[in-house]
């Protein structure tokens, strides 16, 4: 028994050096080894292999693949007057403009029920269905047993993400994690200087390369010249908490959020001893003009690093940008817009907050592939003289839907928790009507 | 429990919607129903944005539910929405012993009309039609220009002289070759 906990002593330790030597410190210092370009390379070979072998299997099989991404049925995207005026054409005597007819109603519920079938965004709010499998068992919603070699690597698959990946990702988050408040809280103790903060954003660097390896993450920059500057704002599209690990492995931001306890609490609160951080407690995030200043404040001291926004305000499944709140647009500066598109084939980035808690997205996220994402530096814009916040930033978001190949909606991401404003209803209860008096309008 | 649904449903509705279209609607009938128990209530569909801002859209949710109840499984959903499929070509040349199908054009303007009769007298009153009309518009226009529209209305449908639109003189006003 002894020998067999020597044994395991042992290989724990080697281990460990490996994991020390091969992926941290290598990451700390910003330098590949390559493996990871070997893992991704065989990856992207078998699951080009399983698509291959699933869309001949169910050809074999006669089923009739389902084109997920094509909605079910065709919709017109007509405007209310047209398709009022195009229903009332077949009408057997001559209509006069500003007249109420009773086939308006038929313009009503067929929208109503085109959008009970299909809609634009309740389904931006859980994960993006997949057109091929991609050999996880959480993707696989109408794919079918097709032959025994797909199974077979499947089983090969989890076996390897569960028992070699997790622990080893584990391990390196942790050591990531610990290195950041350590390493963090040290630079703290510095006076102020130049060496401080070229320190902290090294440490900072660090410790997001080390997550970033914890998660498999292979990040694409683009357009690396648009890079935000100290003392603009950085606002970018949202899907998961990763987002800040994705982007900060490229450049230092100072963050923007509530406090929070736990260990969150304890990151937020080693960090902010190294360099300015936006904290808010939960009650200041009431007083928007409190929150303007705070960040109009940072923003005009060109000293400090580009505050990070994520001004959708929660996350959304990667496949649209819903609306951006204005508030961020309203405190000036310049805005430097990042677009980030995930890779949907090797694990799915959406944090599902409904579903899934922290700890269980941080698990599905450490048992997926990898991460491979897209992130693209847009040029930076601010405000015209005549923009209104709001116009400003539609302008950005129309730019970052554009760049990252998502659909551009001006639907409020809020809309996952909350009803929607009765206000949109009376819009078109007013356009109707306007429809029906004619040009008098009352 | 999935063959066993599908079964159900070719039997008691006799649809030709193909094997695709039923699974897209089942993967969106359970995308739905948040409390997961099989059935859809009325706050599962108000959750639908585009639907929650459509001034019919109350209406257009009760058409789902039977009288007095207030769930809808699966059947019932498929039930529903077979009265918007397309009409195909083959169901024209259709044996008459046959019953219609649901979505042919007078099954159609049927579902429309009981859009609007609320009480379900086969006839649509001048405070019925008000009532709808009063959906659409909101708070845009009085009651006074509302009852002259819906007098108007009335008066040029009505055939037979009793102040209401009955089911023919609905399908005589909206001739259409389809909705």
């Amino acid at each position: 028994m002894e020998d067999f906990g020597n044994i395991v002593c042992i290989a724990f330790i080697v281990w460990f050096t490996l994991v020390v030597g091969l992926i941290v410190l290598p990451a700390m210092f910003g330098i590949s080894l390559g493996i990871t370009e070997v893992y991704m390379k065989v990856l992207v070979k078998t699951l080009e292999w399983a698509t291959l072998r699933i869309q001949r299997g169910s050809k074999e099989q006669q089923k009739p693949t389902t084109l997920v991404s094509n909605g079910i049925i065709l919709r017109d995207d007509g405007s209310m007057e047209k398709e009022i005026t195009d229903l009332r054409k077949g009408r057997s005597k001559p209509q006069i403009n500003g007249e109420f007819e009773l086939s308006d109603i038929f313009y009503f519920s067929k929208k109503g029920f085109e959008s009970i079938v299909e809609d634009e965004v309740t389904h931006r709010f859980t994960s993006e269905e997949l057109v091929s499998w991609n050999l996880l068992t959480r993707s696989n919603n109408n794919f079918q047993y097709i032959s025994l070699r797909i199974s077979i690597i499947w089983v090969l698959g989890v076996f390897i993400r569960y028992c070699i990946l997790l622990p080893l990702r584990v391990t390196l988050a942790t050591i990531g994690l610990s290195w950041l408040v350590i390493g963090a809280s040290l630079v703290g103790l510095l006076p102020n200087s130049r060496v401080k903060n070229w320190l902290s954003e090294l440490v900072h660097l660090m410790c997001y390369r080390i997550c970033a390896r914890g998660l498999s993450a292979t990040i694409y920059y683009h357009n690396k010249e648009n890079r935000p500057m100290k003392g603009g704002i950085c606002v970018a599209n949202h899907t998961s908490p990763i987002d800040i690990v994705i982007l900060a492995n490229d450049g230092c931001y100072a963050m923007v959020g509530q406090v929070h306890g736990g260990l969150l609490g304890i990151i937020q609160r080693a960090i902010v001893k190294a360099c300015p951080h936006v904290w808010f407690e939960r009650s200041e995030m009431k007083d928007r003009s409190l929150v303007t200043k705070r960040l109009r404040n940072h923003v005009a001291d060109k000293t400090k690093l580009p505050i990070l926004i994520f001004p959708e305000g929660t996350c959304v499944n990667n496949t649209s940008v819903m609306m951006f709140k204005k508030g961020s647009f309203e405190i000036g500066g310049t805005i430097y817009p990042v677009a980030i598109k995930y890779d949907p084939r090797f694990g799915d980035a959406f944090w599902n907050s409904a579903k899934y808690n922290m700890v269980s997205y941080l698990i599905r996220m450490m048992t997926s592939w990898a991460i491979v994402c897209d992130v693209w530096y847009l040029p930076s814009m601010t405000r015209q003289e005549e923009e209104s916040a709001v116009q400003f930033a539609n302008r950005v978001k129309a730019a970052i839907a554009r760049q990252g190949g998502l659909v551009d909606l001006s639907w409020d991401g809020g809309l996952k928790r909350a009803k929607v404003k009765d206000a949109y209803k009376e819009e078109q209860q007013k356009s109707y009507s306007k429809m029906i008096v004619g040009d008098d309008s009352s | 429990m999935f063959t066993g649904v599908y079964n159900f449903i070719y039997f008691l509705i006799s649809l030709t919607v193909s094997h695709s279209q039923i699974t897209r609607l089942y993967s969106r009938f359970t995308s739905l129903d948040k409390g997961e128990n099989g059935t859809l209530c009325r706050e599962d569909f108000q959750r639908i944005p585009e639907l929650a801002i459509n001034p019919l859209g109350d209406r257009i949710i009760n058409t789902f539910f039977p009288e007095g109840e207030d769930q809808v499984n699966f059947r019932g959903f498929m039930r529903t929405l077979a009265h918007f499929r397309p009409i195909d070509d083959h169901e024209k040349n259709k044996d008459p012993n046959v019953s219609e199908p649901l979505n042919s054009r007078n099954n159609k303007l049927l579902f429309a009309f009981r859009l609007y009769d609320l009480d379900k007298d086969d006839k649509i009153s001048r405070d019925e039609l008000l009532q709808v009309l009063r959906m659409m518009v909101g708070v845009n226009i009085s009651d006074d220009q509302l009852g002259s529209i819906a007098d108007r209305t009335i008066q040029e449908a009505d055939q037979d002289g009793d102040s209401c639109i009955s089911f023919t003189e609905f399908i005589k006003v909206n001739f259409y070759t389809s909705p």
